[in-house]
């Protein structure tokens, strides 16, 4: 395996690709009880178009999801209840861009990375199954409708985006789920959970040679044939939608404020552009900005107001809000403060403040062995390497902070997603 | 890992934990004091109050930046229940010394700072700043009202509070809306005065730092801190239920039912009972999961949660309107089957393996460590991991079975749609 050292974070990593065209990292962590596996797909909500072997498929809406609720089922039973019987607390994610399979333990962590890597590249369904779950997946979708933080999220996307795929919710909806079929399950598993289009991430204090041996025993020896993806149409830069209002029983109106930001960057640039985005998302309204004092002193924002960046396949946004009664004098402020931003420039000790203290962020989150997990598999399906972030903080300037303020934070690339409370609440 | 405790001062506690596994260095410091109806209120506001500003750093862009300084470290208001009290304070963490790439201390200035933010507050006549409190008081009554945009956690505290009316336990922990609106300045400021002096007060650190530095640090930050009596938390008190169960309903736009009962666990068999939670609804592979959920397809989550202080055993689940009763019905037959010991070894097993790792884990997180001192703290149940672990590994199916026997329903809440044909 190939040993990486990062002095700057204290982290090693060892990282092997095997002739089937799984990559491996293994992060040690010595010291550590908890041992943890974490397997992954590039296969999330947005690849619901796709071609294979020459062929174009339409999937329904949801589809990625309710795949990783059935990849539980084996012949034998539930791989879920094995991995629960040795002590191991299983779980699954499926993102916009990714699924996941994981678990940590502290005995018994080579049969159970073994079982992992078993359900999860031998799919098995009925029909009698897949029917079953659909009345647990639209409970799931019930209560995801009902989440006021979703549902200001999801129509903030819907207002931001035209045609790309992070429009949908990506469980679907209860109606988009019911044309999910064993056979329609059967063909996306086989596209995308083929070795090559999967990682391997395992963190804690491990024999990292026992991975690569359980990965070579347990999955196919083939790597699995390429696979195109749509995204749909290319997106005009400026926003669908200018606003998107939604009546929901809630006690406080919610905002998000978004800005559509280019979303050409690959490898390590499109890295270098979280970081920037997330510099300027900071500068412009983070908690020791000016503006975040003078708004939050004005009681037109309180503390679950806040902002971020985000990038996924064909979509990059800023965003921010949060429970808020004038949303529109709260978005103006933002547009207001970029302004004067992008005029007389960002002030250089209140720059280096803040990439201090983001720089000391991205450390701090590394003492969670799934956002080391998660952060690995992104770098891996997008073509950066994660660990390099002082040395690309070295490389941003308080100019590129500005350029990216100066570009994205303009009246035609905004939308705003607000939820109204349907109404007057009870105590 | 080794807890070092000791007693800084009369009623201020150290908890003590060396690591040098850890990217990070935590520091809490909890004020601990037993639920009441009067002083939930003033107890949750006076965190965000403190955190608005101090003497030194007079407003949240100031303290922000003095953060931001100290390599982004995060310092966050916390009010917790643990038990029959309410714990509220700050937990500061930050990057540790290993990786400061200028080669500065933290723990003394975050020390410093928390000191400052306990006994230097911004004042104007003597009193907290009425602005910086009219401004929390509309933040908290928000996140107050905000409970019910969460429907799963909504129903849960409905359900604690329609079974625990009239005990501290059905104290909410935010206070009420009205309490909060109720408080001024100065008798928050009064109010402040008197906890600092009388307050039982938590503190602990987890890091790669020596005792002996972090003690310093800590003794210097609280220096000015009143000396003399402080008052012990208090421990929970066991209620028998009532004769009949309490039922309760509420409706509301939703698309989701949620169903939430909850029952009086009288036994004094903590450990049986707590594998008797985790066979019955308290993880991945439970009845509740594999029955209602796998099986029936009734629901998307329910689960079950033991109160261990308290002596309670809660459930809660989502569902169609429509499957209310089935829901019901079939949760009370797998408790049923708990309660007759009708489950297989391999269901005890695992519930035993799932709980042993989670206690074995809990080294590797000093979040998690830092809830575990302050809840064993707060509720006075001192066990040290390899007790918890010796003592799980000696439950018998026939103890796990006694312990749910134990258990008699109290409440059931449900929270429903409402019926659209009347508008």
């Amino acid at each position: 395996m190939t040993e990486t050292a990062y002095p700057r974070i204290g982290e090693t990593v060892l990282r092997e690709t095997l002739p089937n065209g799984l990559r491996v990292a293994v992060v040690p962590k010595p010291g550590y009880r908890k041992r943890y596996a974490f397997f992954a797909t590039r296969y999330g909500g947005v690849d619901m178009r796709f071609c294979l072997n020459g062929v174009w498929h339409d999937t329904p809406a949801g589809i990625a999801h309710y795949l990783e609720h059935k990849m539980f089922d084996t012949a034998d039973g539930n791989a879920m209840q094995t991995l629960a019987q040795n002590g191991a607390e299983p779980n699954a994610f499926t993102a916009n861009a990714m699924t996941a399979y994981y678990f940590d333990c502290t005995e018994h962590f080579d049969e159970n990375l073994r079982i992992l890597l078993s359900f999860v590249s031998v799919p098995y369904f009925t029909q009698e199954s897949v029917d079953k779950e659909r009345g647990i997946i639209a409970q799931e979708i019930r209560m995801t409708e009902d989440s006021p933080d979703w549902r200001v999220y999801k129509n903030l996307l819907q207002g931001l985006y035209r045609t790309n795929p992070a429009r949908v919710p990506i469980a679907g909806t209860v109606e988009s789920i019911q044309a999910i079929t064993p056979e329609t399950l059967y063909a996306c598993h086989k596209a995308f959970y083929a070795p090559s289009n999967m990682l391997l991430c395992v963190v804690g204090d491990v024999d990292a040679e026992a991975v690569l041996a359980a990965a070579r025993d347990v999955l196919d020896a083939e790597p699995g044939a390429a696979i195109e993806r749509d995204y749909g149409a290319a997106e005009e830069p400026g926003a669908f939608e200018k606003s998107v209002v939604y009546p929901m029983e809630i006690a406080t109106p919610q905002f998000l404020v978004g800005f559509k930001c280019p979303a050409d960057a690959e490898g390590e640039a499109l890295f270098r552009q979280s970081l920037i985005g997330e510099l300027a998302c900071d500068i412009l309204l983070g908690d020791s900005s000016p503006l975040y004092m003078r708004l939050y002193d004005r009681g037109l924002i309180n503390g679950s107001f806040s902002g971020d960046f985000d990038q996924l396949p064909g979509a990059a946004y800023l965003y921010a809000g949060g429970e808020c009664r004038e949303p529109e004098r709260v978005a103006q402020a933002i547009m207001d403060e970029a302004a004067r931003l992008a005029r007389e420039g960002v002030d250089e000790t209140f720059y280096r403040q803040i990439r201090r203290a983001n720089l000391g962020a991205s450390l701090r989150s590394l003492n969670s062995f799934e956002n080391i997990a998660v952060g690995m598999a992104d770098g891996c399906f997008r073509g950066f390497d994660p660990y390099r972030f002082p040395e690309l903080y070295d490389t941003i300037t308080k100019a590129d902070v500005e350029a990216f303020l100066r570009e994205n934070i303009v009246e035609e690339r905004r939308a705003m997603s607000m939820l109204t409370p349907a109404k007057e609440a009870s105590a | 890992m080794q807890t070092i405790r000791k007693e800084l001062f009369p009623g201020v506690f150290f908890n003590y934990i060396h690591a040098v596994k850890f990217k990070t260095g935590v520091l809490s410091v909890q004020f601990v004091t037993p639920l009441a109806r009067e002083a939930a209120a003033p107890g949750a506001l006076l965190p965000a109050v403190l955190r608005r500003g101090t003497q030194i750093h007079p407003d949240m862009r100031a303290l922000s930046s003095a953060l931001d300084l100290l390599y982004g470290a995060g310092l966050g208001c916390t009010v917790r229940k643990k038990g029959e009290n309410q714990c509220f304070g700050f937990v500061s963490s930050f990057i540790d010394d290993a990786f400061v790439p200028g080669g500065e201390r933290l723990i003394e200035p975050v020390a410093a700072l928390m000191g400052e933010i306990l006994l230097r507050p911004a004042t104007e006549g003597g009193v907290f700043r009425a602005d910086y409190v009219s401004g929390e008081k509309d933040n908290l009554i928000d996140a107050i009202r905000s409970i019910l945009d969460d429907k799963r956690d909504y129903a849960d505290k409905r359900l604690i509070e329609e079974m625990c009316r009239g005990e501290r336990y059905g104290i909410a922990r935010l206070g009420t809306e009205e309490a909060v609106a109720a408080l001024e300045s100065g008798a928050l400021w009064d109010f402040y005065q008197t906890l600092l002096a009388t307050a039982r007060i938590e503190l602990f650190y987890c890091g790669s730092a020596e005792c002996a530095r972090v003690e310093d640090a800590l003794r210097d930050g609280l220096a000015a801190l009143p000396h003399g009596e402080r008052v012990a938390p208090v421990a929970s008190e066991r209620v028998a239920p009532p004769a009949v169960p309490r039922k309760h309903t509420e409706a509301m736009d939703v698309t989701q039912g949620k169903l939430a009962m909850g029952w009086r666990a009288m036994t004094e068999d903590a450990h049986a009972m707590l594998l008797a939670n985790l066979i019955f609804g308290g993880y991945s592979n439970s009845k509740l999961f594999l029955n209602v959920r796998e099986k029936l397809s009734l629901c998307y989550y329910a689960s079950s949660a033991y109160h261990r202080s308290k002596g309670l055993v809660t459930v809660s689940s989502g569902v169609e309107f429509s499957d209310r009763t089935r829901a019901q019905d079939e949760i009370l037959a797998q408790l049923r089957d708990v309660q007759l010991g009708d489950f297989e070894p391999w269901e005890l097993d695992g519930a035993r393996n799932v709980l042993i790792s989670a206690v074995h884990t809990r080294e590797d997180s000093a979040g998690r460590m830092e809830e575990n001192l302050l809840g064993q703290a707060a509720t006075g149940i001192w066990e040290t991991e390899e007790e918890l672990v010796d003592a799980l590994s000696a439950v018998t199916p026939e103890r796990v079975a006694a312990a749910a026997q134990s258990m008699t329903l109290d409440t059931v809440y449900f929270l429903e749609g409402e019926d659209k044909s009347d508008d």
